[in-house]
């Protein structure tokens, strides 16, 4: 689905090899160029695709557009797309039936719903269909394109990745131990689970919603932002006693792990 | 008069007039197949009684006929004839002519018959005229003789025509009675009708304050009646519901959004520049992130008063969930200068909506942290999860300044923020979606003294609670441990 260099798909046993964090060394600030994704806008309103169109391109992706649901489920059938972004009320045919029929055909490329329904249920309904995440209207458009670069990554299954490295930080998943330098780090279990949802998304934007969502499985808003300082105390665990930052906020739109500028 | 059979002509059209006369015509149905049956079986008794006494007479006479020849036999027949009675007979020779009997001939209805039967005839004795019923049969003397013995049957002719005389009638009298009742019926529906199409035309023209009357008696109308009433006060208080949303868009996202259109135009006009155009972008994305928030929190309280939300009820433990979410404030209660305790019951499962429930928490916790300030600084924020008789309940309690009891009522209205508390940023909503999600859940919020300071109590219904027999082991960190 993704461009080789992005594979995450590394085991305890092999010889290590680039990670992503150190692949993004090379890459421009603020940009994935690496992972240059084909992304498909199946949404009717034209100036809502026009402007994620254009946004996506300014992001070092492609995007095709389609206005009515059965236009959409064409291409998304004869085209090879990393991601879907499924508007979930179309003209012919509805959002939720698209990914439906897609899902019939064994297609399994990753779907992002965009709703103006926000409620709990229709975001059940939505990932029952055969969705992969739901971002409700309005939406930024940083939370948009984390969530679409996320989906865009997501490779081989979780299972078969054991270890994550970014620099010279570690996480094994195997026997839950972090360490950095080869110095041992002591994480609290929700620390443990936010560092290795970061790594796992390492060199992508990973927004507040999107940590509430997958470490803590909140789907409600916390009114205050509660993610800043549980981010900042594992920052300090990580991050303060070495030279090199890892752990970057990105303003306006999350935090990021990686090696390299922040 | 034209009044009177206009509303005869209303009643007769009505279902329930169709109806009576529905059952009426099937009644007098019934009754004629009955009454015919029995009118059929008592003539056929009777004709089975004259049928049996002929042929008796019919023995005699031809015994006679064996014992004394045809004078004995004559002789016999002139005395019978000659009795008053109902017997009727007719004796001829071989030739025809007749020799003895009080019938004159042989009744043109039975010549021919060699079984007997039914014929009229002229008695000797009616002065009136009136031809009889009789019936006769022929007995059999041999090719010399030929004799006729019959009866009169006049008087069970006359009993058969009284009995349909009286059925005719009382058909009649019955129909008639059936159908005046049956208009009688539908005049009383029709009335108690009428007053319900009243109030339900003065409903749709925009008046939901009426109710259809009832008559107190009890009653299939009236429970109709109560039903439909309580219906119109569940759409009232839906539309009121309706009317107070549109109220409070008016007047809480209104004055953002002309604040932030405020902004906007103030940049614009910011002789900076680029600059301040830059500042003014962000801050207006900041104010309509906030509108939004607003906007959701409305949505999703009104959303919660129309009715369950069924898909995304799960099975959990509520207090390792309450545990959980109150962990994820923990740092940010402690960054704010407070102490947060919990204290969670184990294994009270509840069969509940676990994201509203989140939300409702996160409120709670929020809005005491909010509020603490107002009280003493370096104040514990309690959080408990706890069984209370037999129901599952989450209380969130603070040391701030609290509500006085006179407020705590409206504290729970949408939009509701005491005087004291304009200071605080939010929307205003968080306690009434708290509420909301109660109600979901068939409970309630309690709102009492933390002595001091604020205690928030969420009742869930009893029926949330499942015995922790019902589910598996459901500790969700299971597996995720750190060194």
């Amino acid at each position: 689905m993704t461009s080789s260099g992005s594979s995450v798909n590394q085991t305890a046993g092999l010889p290590r090899r680039p990670a992503p964090g150190q692949l993004n060394n090379e890459s421009t600030e603020g940009q994935d160029q690496n992972n240059a994704m084909r992304v498909l806008i199946i949404e009717d309103d034209r100036e809502t695709a026009q402007f994620l169109q254009k946004s996506l391109k300014e992001n070092g992706h492609t995007a095709d557009l389609a206005t009515d649901g059965e236009a959409g489920l064409s291409l998304a059938v004869d085209g090879t797309y990393d991601v879907l972004i499924v508007d979930r009320m179309l003209p012919r045919l509805d959002g939720l039936s698209v990914i439906k029929s897609l899902r019939a055909q064994g297609n399994r490329t990753p779907v992002l719903i965009l709703s103006a329904l926000g409620e709990v249920d229709d975001r059940v309904k939505g990932l029952r269909a055969g969705g992969d995440d739901y971002l409700t209207k309005p939406y930024a458009y940083s939370e948009l394109l984390a969530r679409v670069e996320a989906l865009g990554r997501r490779t081989a299954p979780e299972e078969q990745q054991t270890r994550y490295t970014v620099g010279d930080l570690i996480l094994d998943r195997l026997s839950h131990r972090v360490t950095r330098s080869g110095e041992h780090i002591l994480l609290q279990p929700r620390e443990y689970r936010l560092l290795e949802y970061l790594m796992q998304h390492a060199g992508q934007v990973v927004t507040r919603t999107m940590l509430l969502e997958h470490v803590w499985d909140y789907h409600f808003d916390p009114q205050t932002n509660v993610i800043d300082v549980h981010v900042s105390r594992l920052r300090a665990k990580i991050d303060k006693n070495f030279d090199k930052p890892l752990l970057h906020t990105v303003r306006g739109a999350g935090y990021t792990i990686r090696d390299g500028p922040g | 008069m034209t009044a009177l059979v206009e509303r005869v002509a209303k009643a007769a059209s009505t279902t329930a007039f169709g109806l009576s006369a529905a059952a009426v015509a099937f009644f007098l149905f019934a009754a004629a197949i009955v009454v015919g049956f029995l009118f059929w079986q008592t003539n056929n008794l009777l004709t089975h009684q004259v049928l049996g006494v002929l042929t008796a007479e019919a023995r005699i006479l031809s015994s006679e006929m064996k014992v004394g020849g045809q004078a004995k036999l004559a002789e016999t027949v002139g005395a019978m004839s000659r009795l008053q009675g109902a017997g009727l007979y007719y004796l001829a020779d071989d030739s025809g002519a007749k020799i003895a009997g009080n019938l004159n001939r042989i009744p043109p209805e039975l010549t021919d018959d060699p079984h007997g039967g039914v014929f009229s005839y002229q008695p000797a004795g009616d002065s009136t005229g009136a031809s009889h019923l009789a019936v006769a049969i022929p007995v059999d003397l041999g090719p010399d003789n030929r004799l006729i013995v019959g009866r009169d049957i006049e008087d069970q002719r006359a009993f058969a025509d009284s009995i349909r005389l009286a059925f005719l009638l009382g058909f009649g009298v019955l129909s008639v009675l059936g159908l005046l009742g049956g208009l009688a019926v539908s005049r009383l529906i029709l009335n108690r009708m009428d007053a319900i199409t009243a109030t339900s035309r003065s409903i749709m023209e925009g008046d939901l304050a009426q109710r259809i009357p009832t008559s107190g008696r009890g009653g299939e109308l009236d429970a109709l009646a109560q039903n439909l009433n309580q219906m119109l006060d569940r759409i009232e208080g839906l539309m009121n519901g309706l009317r107070e949303v549109s109220d409070n868009i008016a007047h809480d996202l209104k004055t953002p959004l002309n604040r932030l259109r405020n902004a906007a135009e103030a940049a614009l006009r910011d002789p900076r520049g680029a600059e301040a155009y830059r500042e003014g972008l962000e801050r207006t994305i900041e104010k309509s992130d906030e509108l939004i928030k607003t906007f959701n929190a409305l949505l999703l309280i009104a959303r919660l008063e129309a009715g369950p939300l069924e898909e995304s009820v799960e099975t959990f433990d509520l207090g390792s969930f309450v545990e959980d979410v109150a962990e994820l404030y923990t740092p940010a209660t402690e960054e704010a200068g407070f102490a947060l305790s919990i204290e969670a019951e184990k294994d009270v499962f509840v069969r509940a909506n676990r994201q509203l429930i989140g939300q409702a928490v996160a409120n709670l916790i929020d809005n005491a942290i909010k509020y603490s300030r107002g009280g003493e600084p370096g104040s514990t924020i309690t959080v408990r999860a706890y069984r209370d008789a037999g129901r599952p309940a989450i209380s969130v309690g603070d040391h701030g300044p609290g509500i006085s009891a006179g407020d705590r009522e409206r504290a729970l209205k949408r939009f509701v923020r005491l005087e004291a508390s304009r200071t605080q940023p939010g929307t205003g909503l968080g306690l009434s979606l708290v509420a909301a999600v109660a109600r979901l859940h068939h409970g309630e919020v309690r709102l009492t003294d933390n002595h001091p300071g604020l205690k928030v109590i969420v009742l869930l219904s009893a029926k949330c609670l499942i015995a922790p027999a019902d589910t598996g082991p459901s500790d969700v960190r299971a597996g995720i441990a750190a060194q």
